[in-house]
């Protein structure tokens, strides 16, 4: 059983693969607009960033939180929502496949239908957000202080690898949603990109209730809130337990559960519209 | 005359009939805005003057900007996404047939499905803005006509440039590179995310005369009573100069478009 499970997984991540793998050649033979849209993608998050800079050349500083400190919470969420968005960003979509009749087709072939439907038009030059977010994440890390320890260090590492996980596991609960309602997309949208922005700032600049809910119901402050207070070595302004900082693996892992979960159960119970 | 209206009209009715994409977009921009509305709240707490607003101007200039996202067309919209499949399905051969002005019959378009909306989205979206925060109406009852007007050039200039990103796909094919370029610059020298006036100094003298200040910035200021007599004429002589302007170079553009066009599949 186990055994069997695991073959499927390998066999679903080589078929992720070599479906991306294709359309990235496909994207390539429209060279042009390959290339700008790759440069674009650079020039997104650096003008989303500099829009906060805007902001800092009014003030000194946002919610008590200094530039190098945003700048590190901007680029860890930024690296980890781009690597989700670049693996699995591309189920958001999943309404207008059901709608066109495409879904259909992918369920009646030999591959896992959550890695067809992630790797269907797969972007390569989504990456570009990665990168930016990885420099400006870089930047933060060279100016910000922080008295460095072997802790720190694995906190760091863990809290990119668990925002994507979470950014994940909402990118495909909001698909899920869509078997429901197949025009839910841009509701899904408030949740993964509302999220990510979010927490691109210190939730010290929001009401308390909005960080209770961030923390219990939509557990995005974990993405690098949680993990961050303890990287920067700052007391939880808000007097929540500290044990919290080291909850996102955690949460990270539910959430996988869940979103695992509302996917089954939406395949299972998906009913073609006929079209 | 009276096709352009019908053409509008008509695209007015298509957009009104998709209900649930209107509501989930209200949703959207809700989400969004209260998470600006607190970002700039933390500004102004810390500098309770900065761009010569105060927090209640930061707050109005957010909602109204989330309300402009599909009403002006900040980032991209149906109409003239519709424009670039067609050249690049070869339909547009059948625009460039019709016996009216290719440009005129799609600004119609376009101005039709803005109505729509600013009636749905804009309206709904502030009414949102208005019952979760403390928002600044315009002063008197003339201001409203006058927000109406710079919105309606704001929508043209916004569609002059959607339709150079649109045209390029004569020569590209694949509109989609440009025009992520076009969203990408729109959002950010719109103000979308950052008033206009927050910009330094030098910076905003620049950020303020471009075309995207149309589209936030201008309508704006006059809402909340920046831009009063000398400074409401001037607005919108930058707004209509910069129409004027991009229409011509539209009109140019497709010109020479229209003379290389090669209709895939014969």
């Amino acid at each position: 059983m186990a055994e069997g499970l695991l073959r499927r997984a390998r066999w679903d991540v080589r078929a992720f693969l070599m479906l991306a793998g294709m359309w990235t050649r496909v994207s390539w033979s429209y060279r042009t607009s390959f290339a700008v849209l790759t440069f674009a993608s650079l020039v997104t998050t650096f003008l989303d960033f500099a829009a906060i800079l805007v902001m800092f050349a009014n003030v000194p500083a946002l919610g008590g939180f200094g530039l190098a400190e945003i700048a590190f919470l901007y680029g860890t969420t930024s690296v980890s929502a781009g690597l989700a968005d670049l693996v699995v960003g591309n189920v958001e979509r999943l309404g207008q496949r059901i709608r066109l009749g495409s879904f259909d087709a992918m369920m009646v072939r030999p591959v896992g239908v959550l890695a067809q439907v992630c790797a269907d038009q797969f972007a390569m030059r989504r990456l570009g957000r990665v990168i930016q977010g990885a420099a400006v994440l870089g930047w933060a890390l060279a100016v910000v202080d922080v008295d460095w320890s072997v802790v720190r260090l694995v906190v760091l590492a863990s809290m990119l690898v668990c925002g994507a996980l979470i950014f994940t596991a909402f990118f495909v609960l909001g698909a899920s949603f869509q078997f429901v309602s197949i025009d839910g997309s841009e509701v899904a949208n408030a949740f993964t990109y509302g999220g990510h922005t979010l927490v691109q700032y210190p939730l010290t600049i929001y009401p308390r209730h909005l960080v209770t809910v961030l923390t219990f119901v939509l557990p995005v402050a974990f993405v690098n809130w949680y993990p961050a207070l303890f990287v920067l070595g700052r007391p939880d302004p808000f007097g929540l337990p500290g044990w919290l900082r080291f909850a996102s693996p955690l949460v990270a892992l539910l959430l996988c559960a869940l979103a695992g979960l509302a996917w089954r159960t939406g395949v299972r119970h998906y009913r073609s519209t006929g079209s | 005359m009276s096709l352009y209206v019908a053409v509008a009209l008509r695209s007015f009715r298509r957009y009104s009939t998709y209900t649930a994409a209107t509501l989930a977009g209200i949703f959207t921009n809700s989400v969004f805005a209260v998470i600006i509305s607190f970002t700039y709240l933390a500004v102004w707490r810390q500098n309770p003057h900065a761009g010569g607003y105060d927090a209640r101007d930061s707050l109005t200039y957010c909602w109204v900007a989330q309300a402009m996202i599909m009403t002006v067309g900040i980032l991209n919209v149906p109409t003239t996404d519709e424009v670039a499949t067609r050249i690049r399905t070869g339909d547009v051969a059948v625009d460039l047939y019709r016996p009216t002005s290719f440009l005129g019959w799609w600004l119609a378009s376009d101005l039709g499905r803005a109505a729509y909306h600013l009636l749905s989205r804009g309206v709904l979206s502030m009414i949102v803005g208005g019952l979760l925060f403390d928002l600044r109406y315009p002063a008197s009852w003339w201001v409203w006509p006058v927000v109406v007007v710079s919105v309606s050039l704001g929508v043209v200039v916004s569609f002059a440039l959607r339709m150079l990103v649109a045209s390029s796909a004569f020569w590209l094919l694949d509109q989609t590179g440009v025009q992520q370029l076009s969203i990408v610059l729109s959002a950010f020298l719109s103000g979308l995310y950052v008033p206009l006036v927050l910009f330094p100094s030098w910076g905003r003298h620049v950020v303020l005369a471009l075309p995207w200040a149309s589209y936030v910035q201008v309508p704006v200021d006059i809402w909340l009573g920046h831009r009063s007599g000398a400074g409401i004429v001037s607005g919108l002589a930058l707004q209509a100069g910069w129409a004027v302007a991009l229409l011509l170079v539209c009109a140019a553009v497709l010109r020479l478009a229209t003379r290389r066009v090669v209709v895939h599949g014969g």
